[in-house]
């Protein structure tokens, strides 16, 4: 299929130039924003697969809702980057050998991957055709079965993860004014409207 | 596939699109119209009632004048991202209706997460607001992109969980399944906003708040802010973020039409009233909600902004949460949920 590798080419092309783009581009938003265009070009190689559900999950959560974050924190950093970046060269070899460290790590891994034949037949689930069952219904078949705890697990992690946010952040301020709806609702006219004579020329 | 097959199903596809596009823009103008007529019938005025008789060409000599002004970018703006800003937001206000069944099988994509694509495309029209408020390069855009970013991300997570209570009674992320889930002898009674009625409350106002709609218009409250991420927007970037909002107010009316309103079906499920074409039913529902939206604007003041995300967080998260947890159990109890039939 032509126009399938005509988009797939077209795809992952985009998606590694903008990957480039985030290390590269000199504005931490415009880096933000080349980020967001490598997700979305994930999320149309992810569709190209096959993987719809995956693909519109990672278009919501990932920058919809995570890249938005990103951005709101990159904007208001008062940070000059320009400044930042002027060091950038000192920073280069040791930056160079931990990329040099990770690679050799990844070839030495994928080098000597092998797939022990046992986990295989524990672990192959019949693939169900997509005729038969869409995409999430089969992943939701399998995330909720199978992998039930590990689910529970991974919710419960980013709960504590989010409880630890606030109770860091939360602080009591006092001396602020607040609505306090339920109260304001429950005023009536006797306790908040007085009526009162007022003489002339003296006031209240 | 033949090279000449594809280019005629991408021919097809683009003359489908281009339909739409153009049926959906004409209806927004007089949507447009109709929101400012409501509006002044509201407040015993007449409205618009100059250009055209009745004033129906109204809308197309706003855009016209839009057109013909001269854009002003600011100095020290962004350029390249200060065009793109409005552009984006338009463009995937739009793309939201490749998905939309407006009868049995009329869709331009009938895809299996149609819902998801839906939620995703909204979600990403808060970058068209970022986006302008920060390449104008300004204090006061600035500050209205981040209240108006925060606004939308807030009520996303109300309308996400009213989406999952819907799709637990429908069992299906596909659009027209939803619809044809609602397909009943009841007719009106058996559509979801009956059973789901809060859930449809809380649908309609998180709608209102996503599209920045009154009485959750804070980014753009005239009266007080100038115009918030817009300030600096002036001729036909301004129309095209104007546009992309009417866009986002349609898609949730045709999204609240069928979720809850059970899209192209008939309110009356017996013979004269079925044999209406469905798309009329669709635009009638979508028409109605849109004249519920237009109403409230004329009615009620506007949130404070303390108020606005008290609401969205503190009122609809719980009760759209505890709906969910409802909605799940009743529909185990009662063994109706879709697998289980």
């Amino acid at each position: 299929m032509t126009v399938t590798a005509a988009f797939f080419y077209l795809f992952a092309t985009i998606t590694v130039a903008s990957g480039f783009m985030v290390i590269a581009s000199r504005n931490p938003v415009q880096s933000v924003l080349f980020l967001i265009l490598a997700f979305v070009n994930a999320a149309g190689l992810f569709l190209m697969m096959g993987a719809e559900f995956l693909a519109m999950i990672l278009v919501i959560v990932y920058v919809g809702a995570v890249a938005v974050l990103f951005l709101f924190v990159v904007m208001m950093l008062d940070v000059d980057f320009a400044e930042l970046r002027q060091g950038f060269l000192q920073y280069l070899p040791v930056g160079a050998l931990i990329g040099i460290v990770f690679l050799l790590e990844l070839i030495l891994v994928i080098g000597a991957y092998v797939i022990d034949p046992n986990l295989i037949r524990t672990a192959a689930v019949p693939i169900p055709s997509p005729e038969v069952m869409t995409n999430t219904e089969a992943l939701g078949q399998v995330l909720y079965t199978r992998y039930f705890y590990f689910f529970q697990a991974a919710g419960l992690i980013l709960l504590v993860a989010m409880i630890g946010a606030i109770v860091l952040t939360l602080r009591e301020r006092v001396g602020v004014k607040r609505q306090n709806i339920s109260r304001q609702n429950a005023r009536t006219p006797e306790e908040a409207v007085q009526l009162r004579k007022v003489p002339f020329r003296h006031g209240l | 596939m033949e090279s000449g097959d594809i280019l005629l199903a991408v021919a097809i596809m683009l003359g489908k699109s281009l339909l739409m596009l153009v049926a959906l823009l004409i209806f927004i103008a007089y949507a447009l119209l109709a929101d400012r007529k409501i509006w002044a019938a509201v407040q015993l005025r007449r409205g618009p009632n100059v250009v055209g008789p009745w004033g129906l060409l109204q809308s197309f000599a706003d855009l016209l004048k839009f057109v013909l002004k001269e854009p002003v970018i600011p100095a020290p703006a962004n350029k390249g991202m200060f065009l793109l800003a409005p552009l984006v937001m338009c463009t995937l206000a739009l793309a939201a209706w490749a998905v939309i069944p407006l009868n049995a099988g009329w869709a331009i994509a009938d895809i299996n997460v149609g819902i998801l694509y839906i939620f995703a495309i909204s979600s990403l029209g808060v970058y068209g607001v970022i986006m302008g408020g920060w390449a104008s390069n300004s204090k006061y855009p600035f500050l209205g992109a981040l209240r108006s970013a925060a606004q939308m991300v807030s009520y996303e997570v109300s309308i996400g969980f009213v989406i999952v209570t819907v799709l637990m009674c429908a069992g299906t992320l596909n659009l027209s399944k939803i619809v044809e889930a609602q397909n009943s002898n009841f007719g009106i009674l058996g559509w979801y906003w009956l059973p789901l009625f809060p859930m449809f409350v809380v649908f309609f106002i998180s709608a209102m708040a996503e599209t920045n709609r009154p009485p959750f218009d804070l980014p753009e409250a005239e009266s007080e802010l100038v115009a918030g991420y817009m300030v600096e927007y002036s001729s036909t970037p301004y129309l095209l973020f104007m546009l992309g909002e009417y866009v986002a107010i349609m898609t949730m009316c045709a999204l609240g039409t069928i979720l809850f309103l059970g899209g192209w079906l008939s309110p009356i499920p017996f013979a004269p009233f079925t044999w209406v074409p469905g798309v009329i039913w669709f635009v009638l529902k979508a028409s109605f909600l849109f004249f519920l939206i237009a109403m409230v604007k004329a009615m009620v003041p506007r949130y404070r902004y303390d108020q606005l995300m008290r609401l969205g967080w503190k009122v609809f998260l719980p009760l759209s949460l505890a709906m969910v947890v409802i909605v799940a159990g009743v529909l185990m109890l009662t063994g109706s949920a879709p697998g289980m039939r």
